[in-house]
């Protein structure tokens, strides 16, 4: 058996592959979860029926995929042009940083403007993170993945150093953690029942956004273009600078905003585990929604489903959370792996001169 | 400050920085031949729990070392298979084997919580660990530092000198050539990234078996993420791989030093110069005219499919 | 009124036959940890006690738990979703839990909350602490006895009123053992980090320290002073096994002791939600069997002391007590208040860092 390239993209491949991952994982971790001694059908419906239930469950679902998704969008657009922006992760912990810094001045101030002031700030400073990264890759060629990972690190430091320091709560006890947030610069819920805020609507509203920038746009063009070769942008007529400079400052501000959705939504304070790693779980959400709008939807979806579906595992079936995140991992390679299938093709047997079949 | 204190200094960075060097040198390899595995957290963390069970079961901490490195290399092996045979993304497979490996370390931890073993005992070489200030920093340490050291030495020598390493960085700069030139891609980046799992498998091994001799689930606490910054500080040039584990080494732990003389420095402050250096290293190693100082693999994170 | 005995009566039925109800079906008691069981320390020793009392009340209680739940937006789910599934008793076990937990409650009345270290209660929240600080003193005076050099060193995670509350009375007790004895501490800025815990216990050894202990997770600590021939003070669990040579004693914390009260007053219906601080005398805290090196002076010394604040003869924080900079803060034949001891964020004399 080998594997051999398509010479194109399998239209068929890219709705079956994912399937054929969710069989391939379901099939695994029956058998996991059998050999451990659970029972492998409850099992799986507890991780992937159980939580969606009731209205409440759907409800955090969406509070869990807001901040993904948001991340999401402004890496789509970097990985459609190979611009590897592993920074999410930094970009939002900063962006929580200067937002709740930004909150806690206003815990005061009334105002219709407060929570713009707060959103824009978050995106400002996601930006601010993110154009570091820029300026290293436009102007002295440094690989992005390796200044973005650094950035992240500096980024979680300087949130300790805050919740540590200066923005610890000074009645606190000495916990590091920040003041709660005051009622007013917190986003807005949809129902007092379930903890979704309107940013599940900017999220949404966001993934339409770059939908129609991808479909409707030249940037969507000059995107692959950029993602075949960076220096061919430039005879191709159009500033690869200035793309790389959008594109990066884009998913700064989304990542900023994803910060925002978290510590003005459902945390409502500075603590120092805040980001959880949804920006490094977004460029996972990114691959496994092939970089299309709706398939991070349905890939965030999916993702925030096992975190729920791992606590529920623990809840109902007492199954340790390790064992939730092996099945989580092998969740991850299934669908990483069978990627594949879109762009080659498994040729069992080797066939001397035959004729090409698609 | 008098001798003895500088010594100590001195030793406790040697030792903080060996676990570092080890996971740094294994990263190196695979990253010099084009693989970017960010899945080294989830290794060292199934190569110390492995290690612990191996050695407390059978008594025996050789066995628990040559455990813990091969538990890595296995691990390892699952990205690989995703990342190389079935091409997907790096960075995305990476993570998800950080998550699949920590998840498996405790799993397989579990009923080793709050044992002990004896861990491993200093062995100090006849005369040279009186050498006075770095004697007993490099010959009065124990049998996993000096594995490193022996490590990095035959890792310098490889990639120096022999024909392997010439073969490793063709890999890792220009796979379509190697292949032309009858090189076997996809066999090197194989063998490059189950040398990054051992090699994160032992410094799992090294913190549950002699820095910290138990098992305590997350026990790398972040030194996976340390080691790939590591690399790139280092430039991809193994003998600044051994000077910048030692330097990141000291700087984990300065502030403590410093809380010793009384001075109160914010330790998260301290604790992001490491990563605020290495991105001046890489503006600095990129403008440097030539690029004669630059070994930074060119398909780095590239994924590559042999043509047919 | 004639109605009342019959009220009573129906009132008594009632309650009788929702009791022997509740009998049909075992007690569903959960647990939400902040750290996974394996940190072998804080966490570990929380799940110890579960199943302790699992194993004490047998079928009439049902025990589980959810490991690893962030402090955060996570919390609250979790909380809710082991509240909406008939767990009758929620033990949330980190600090972080305590606004969670009262949000949770205030939408299941019937379910019965208990959150630890925390200092807000509710219709249905109690809150629960240890006074670790009372083990601590005489785990100091264990260490001041055994110090040649005078220096004690302390590992420690953040300084929040618990952890400051512990190095205070480990000092006090040392100085009662040792009135030249000085207290050096080192903050590590975690509470799971085995590597780096051994590093600032070898770092206070190179100050001159003979004697370590330490406020964060794992036995590193009692490792590095076994290593480097220095006596150690456990914390947490008996430690004596990481260190057989330099572990001198430990202050150690017996968490089933709350749980099966707690649990117990569940299933007689008496629970009321309190805010309990529980130490010597009711068991949760105490100090690990002695290790030969202790001569018997000590150890006759220490027990006196333990008996003198089980019957209330004697209390940790009690004057004259002078802060860093020679201040006279608690004064003679007076002692700190619980309330004092809950917000305590200044250091006594003899502590340096």
């Amino acid at each position: 058996m080998r594997i051999e390239k398509r010479l194109q993209p399998s239209q068929t491949m890219v709705y079956l592959s994912p399937i054929l991952a969710l069989v391939l994982t379901v099939f695994a971790g029956g058998l996991l979860f059998a050999a451990l001694g659970h029972p492998p059908l409850e099992s799986l419906a507890i991780f992937f029926i159980e939580p969606l239930r009731d209205t409440y469950g759907w409800s955090e679902l969406a509070v869990k995929v807001t901040p993904l998704l948001l991340c999401a969008t402004g890496l789509t657009l970097c990985f459609k042009a190979k611009i590897w922006n592993i920074g999410a992760e930094g970009q939002f912990v900063f962006a929580a940083l200067i937002g709740g810094a930004v909150s806690l001045q206003l815990t005061e101030v009334q105002g219709f403007w407060v929570l713009p002031v707060i959103l824009l700030s978050g995106a400002l400073a996601g930006m601010a993170w993110a154009g570091i990264a820029a300026l290293l890759l436009t102007h002295f060629n440094t690989n992005e993945i390796l200044t973005t990972i650094m950035l992240n690190y500096i980024a979680v430091n300087l949130l300790l150093w805050g919740v540590h320091g200066p923005l610890k709560d000074p009645a606190g006890f000495n916990f590091p953690e920040s003041a709660l947030f005051a009622e007013h610069t917190l986003l807005p819920l949809l129902s007092f029942d379930y903890r979704v805020t309107v940013a599940l609507f900017i999220a949404l509203f966001m993934v339409v956004v770059i939908w129609v920038l991808l479909a409707r746009s030249l940037l969507g063009f000059q995107l692959r273009v950029l993602g075949e070769n960076r220096n061919a942008a430039r005879f191709a007529g159009f500033n690869s600078r200035a793309i790389i400079w959008f594109l990066l400052l884009f998913s700064g501000a989304m990542a900023g905003l994803a910060a925002i959705s978290e510590t003005n939504g459902p945390v409502g304070q500075l603590i120092p585990t805040l980001s959880l790693g949804y920006g490094y779980a977004a460029i996972i959400v990114v691959f496994m929604g092939r970089m299309h709008p709706l398939g991070i939807v349905l890939a965030s979806m999916l993702l925030g489903l096992t975190y729920l579906g791992g606590e529920m595992a623990q809840i109902d079936l007492g199954l340790p959370k390790s064992i939730t995140g092996l099945f989580q991992g092998m969740l991850l390679f299934f669908l990483l792996g069978c990627d594949l299938l879109i762009h080659y093709r498994l040729v069992l047997k080797e066939r001397a001169f035959g004729v090409a079949t698609t | 400050m008098d001798l003895a204190l500088l010594e100590n200094i001195l030793f406790a960075t040697v030792r903080t920085g060996t676990p570092l060097l080890l996971v740094a040198l294994g990263a190196m390899i695979s990253e010099r031949s084009g693989v970017l595995n960010l899945g080294q957290e989830g290794m060292i963390l199934v190569g110390a729990a492995c290690a612990f069970i191996a050695a407390y079961s059978a008594d025996s901490l050789m066995l628990g070392v040559v455990i813990g490195a091969l538990a890595g290399a296995l691990v390892s092996l699952i990205f690989a298979f995703v990342a190389l045979t079935l091409i997907s993304n790096q960075v995305a497979t990476g993570l998800a084997l950080t998550i699949f490996g920590t998840g498996l370390s405790a799993f397989l931890g579990a009923e080793y919580v709050g044992q002990s073993i004896e861990g491993m005992t200093r062995v100090e070489l006849p005369l040279l660990h009186k050498i006075p200030l770095i004697g007993p920093a490099l010959f009065g340490q124990d049998l996993m530092v000096y594995l490193g050291l022996t490590l990095f030495a035959l890792v310098f020598w490889t990639m120096r000198s022999t024909r392997l390493g010439l073969i490793i960085r063709a890999v890792g700069e220009n796979p379509q050539v190697a292949h032309a030139l009858g090189y076997k891609v996809l066999l090197v980046r194989y063998a490059a990234v189950l040398f990054g799992g051992a090699m994160a498998g032992l410094a799992g091994a090294y913190l549950s078996l002699s820095y910290t001799p138990m098992w305590a689930e997350g026990i790398s606490a972040g030194r996976g993420w340390i080691a790939l910054a590591l690399v790139v500080f280092a430039s991809w040039r193994t003998e600044r791989i051994l000077m910048g584990a030692w330097l990141f080494g000291f700087a984990s732990i300065l502030h403590l030093l410093l809380q010793g003389f009384g001075y109160d420095v914010p330790s998260n402050l301290l604790a992001m110069l490491p990563y605020a250096v290495t991105i001046v290293v890489l503006v600095f190693m990129m403008s440097r005219k030539g690029a004669k100082g630059l070994f930074a693999p060119r398909s780095l994170g590239q994924p590559y499919h042999p043509p047919q | 009124m004639k109605l009342t005995p019959l009220l009573a009566l129906t009132a008594a039925l009632l309650g009788w036959s929702l009791a022997s109800q509740a009998d049909d079906k075992p007690l569903k008691v959960g647990f939400v940890y902040v750290s996974p069981i394996g940190d072998a320390g804080w966490t570990y020793m929380h799940d110890r006690a579960r199943k302790i009392v699992e194993e004490e009340f047998g079928d009439k209680i049902e025990t589980n738990y959810v490991e690893s739940v962030a402090e955060g937006a996570d919390s609250e789910r979790v909380i809710r979703n082991l509240s909406a599934r008939g767990y009758d008793l929620i033990f949330t076990t980190s600090f972080g839990y305590m606004n969670p937990t009262l949000k949770v409650a205030r939408r299941f009345p019937q379910v019965k909350y208990e959150h630890a270290t925390g200092y807000k209660t509710a219709r249905n929240v109690g809150n629960y602490q240890a006074r670790a600080y009372q083990a601590r003193y005489l785990a100091g005076m264990t260490a001041g006895a055994m110090s040649s050099t005078n220096q004690i060193g302390y590992v420690a995670a953040f300084p929040i009123p618990e952890v400051i509350r512990g190095i205070n009375a480990f000092t006090l007790g040392a100085q009662a053992t040792n009135p030249n004895v000085k207290v050096k501490v080192v903050w590590i800025n975690t509470w799971h980090d085995p590597a780096k815990e051994r590093e600032a216990a070898d770092s206070l050894i190179l100050q001159n320290v003979d004697v370590l202990t330490m406020h964060t997770d794992s036995p590193a600590v009692i490792q590095a002073a076994e290593a480097r021939g220095v006596y150690s003070v456990g914390f947490n669990s008996d430690m004596s096994h990481y260190g057989p040579k330099s572990h001198l004693t430990a202050a150690v914390m017996h968490w089933e002791s709350i749980y099966r009260d707690k649990i117990q007053a569940v299933l007689d219906g008496t629970w009321e939600p309190k805010a309990i601080w529980h130490g010597l005398k009711e068991g949760v805290v105490d100090v690990a069997p002695f290790n030969e090196a202790v001569p018997e002076w000590v150890v006759e010394k220490v027990n006196t002391v333990k008996m003198q604040i089980i019957n209330g003869e004697h209390a940790v924080f009690e004057g004259p007590i002078y802060n860093q900079a020679g201040e006279l803060m608690v004064k003679e034949g007076e002692q700190l208040s619980d309330e004092e001891l809950i917000e305590l964020e200044w250091y006594v004399k003899g502590i340096d860092g």
